[in-house]
């Protein structure tokens, strides 16, 4: 790819397409084959004088943690490689890594929450599955279609706030705004830059994320204190 | 050792423990008996802390067990069913366990008893039922704890191995430690067990030695007599 088009800045938004579909599928599909496939592991380990809190943040933190590493270090490698140091794009290409990091991070808590809610193991996968696929595919179909039917309406607040509720579109969002591109966006794209484009976006954008890794871990952990084995 | 008060549980619409009381001293073999879905394994699960009462208290050593898990030091505990992750060999599996619990063990007596030096460097899910049981066995014996929960211990094991087993829990016994069984096969429980705790219904229908339960329900050996108790129950 970048010997073919010779420009960082383009990579990265070709990259960015497959990270925000692949990683979340990566991460739900994984989080939710790993907690089934630990159950007899779980069950050892709960009759062992350890904490259970430990036990589940332990195995989330194990499957997130190198699902994470590895996108990082597999991407991280080949482009410090390539003299992405020297280049212009390394803080585009940085926050790449940072948002491709917390959608595994997300996604993985999220497929945990449901695969410990569900006894079934083919209702969680297809829960899993149904969870990737809203949040990747349905909701900008619904976002989408919320703008036309309303579209005498004046929708920049809401559709930013819309954005925000989904991690993967406000990851690409994130990216894309700061790829100066925006200026093919349109009007709405002038409000999206306004808001993203700052440093101040920038942090609501993270802080956004964060809460979403942290709500499902917590909820993770909350749950499995009740639960029986 | 182990105060149970009104413990309730129910799975669903289930209700398996139905205000459960039991204490149990120090010292001894208790044998937990009563017809298959009586409640035996959620007894034993509550204590270990896997399965969360809806309401009631259970402490052990003078405890409680609620929002805690230290206690677990002092318990060994026997699955009924010998899960164990499939990708483990025995070898690493029992290296595992030993390094969660940093205790002294003794677990190169108990595999040479069952024989089970050649399936150190075998994985758990290329075992037989049986020689899982005896890894399951060796888990459970290798520590030092002043309680030992054993579910269903003789499942699968030959002839010899039960023999093993029986000394094994006698040997137990004389170091004073307290340990409670369950168990189907009665011969095994007449044989071993100092007390018993007949569970019905969610409740505890007799607790007493042996001797006692034959005088209560007038017949002359232990399989008649737990059969008799619940032909009695049924036709009240």
């Amino acid at each position: 790819m970048l010997f073919l088009n010779n420009d960082v800045s383009k990579a990265v938004i070709t990259l960015m397409n497959i990270i925000i579909v692949l990683v979340p599928l990566i991460g739900t599909i994984f989080g939710v084959m790993y907690f089934y496939n630990s159950k007899e592991f779980t069950e050892l380990l709960l009759a062992q004088p350890i904490k259970r809190s430990s036990i589940f943040s332990g195995q989330y933190l194990g499957v997130a943690g190198s699902l994470a590493l590895s996108l990082v270090l597999g991407l991280g490698i080949p482009f410090v490689a390539y003299g992405i140091f020297r280049s212009n794009a390394i803080f585009d290409f940085t926050l790449l890594l940072v948002t491709g990091a917390f959608l595994t991070l997300i996604f993985t808590a999220l497929s945990f929450n449901i695969a410990l809610t569900n006894e079934n193991k083919i209702k969680g996968f297809g829960y899993a599955v149904l969870l990737w696929l809203f949040m990747a595919v349905i909701y900008d179909g619904l976002f989408l279609m919320s703008l036309i039917v309303f579209k005498e309406y004046p929708l920049d607040s809401f559709s930013l706030t819309a954005t925000m509720f989904n991690p993967i579109d406000l990851s690409r969002t994130l990216i894309l705004l700061k790829l100066d591109i925006s200026a093919l966006l349109g009007y709405t794209g002038a409000v999206f830059k306004q808001f993203f484009g700052t440093n101040q976006g920038l942090t609501v954008s993270l802080i956004m994320l964060i809460l979403w890794t942290v709500l499902p871990v917590w909820r993770l952990v909350v749950i499995s204190k009740k639960k029986d084995f | 050792m182990i105060e149970v008060e009104n413990l309730y549980k129910k799975f669903g619409k289930n209700e398996v423990l139905l205000g459960l009381n039991l204490s149990i001293d120090k010292g001894g073999i208790f044998a937990v008996l009563g017809p298959n879905g009586s409640g035996k394994t959620t007894l034993i699960k509550s204590v270990l802390g896997m399965v969360v009462p809806n309401s009631g208290t259970i402490s052990v050593g003078g405890t409680t067990i609620k929002k805690n898990w230290k206690y677990r030091k002092e318990i060994d505990y026997l699955p009924q069913i010998a899960n164990f992750p499939g990708n483990l060999k025995v070898k690493e599996l029992i290296r595992m366990i030993k390094d969660l619990r940093q205790m002294p063990s003794n677990e190169e007596v108990l595999i040479s008893r069952f024989g089970l030096e050649s399936f150190l460097d075998k994985k758990l899910s290329t075992l037989s039922g049986g020689t899982k049981q005896k890894v399951n066995i060796v888990l459970a014996f290798m520590f030092e704890c002043p309680l030992l929960i054993l579910d269903e211990p003789t499942t699968g094991l030959d002839p010899a191995s039960l023999i093993h087993l029986k000394t094994l829990i006698k040997q137990e016994k004389a170091k004073g430690k307290t340990i409670l069984i369950t168990s189907h096969i009665m011969q095994f429980v007449a044989e071993i067990a100092d007390e018993i705790v007949y569970l019905l219904e969610g409740k505890i229908y007799f607790k007493g030695s042996i001797e006692e339960l034959k005088i209560k329900t007038d017949q002359s050996d232990l399989e008649h007599a737990i059969a008799a108790i619940a032909n009695t129950s049924t036709n009240v």
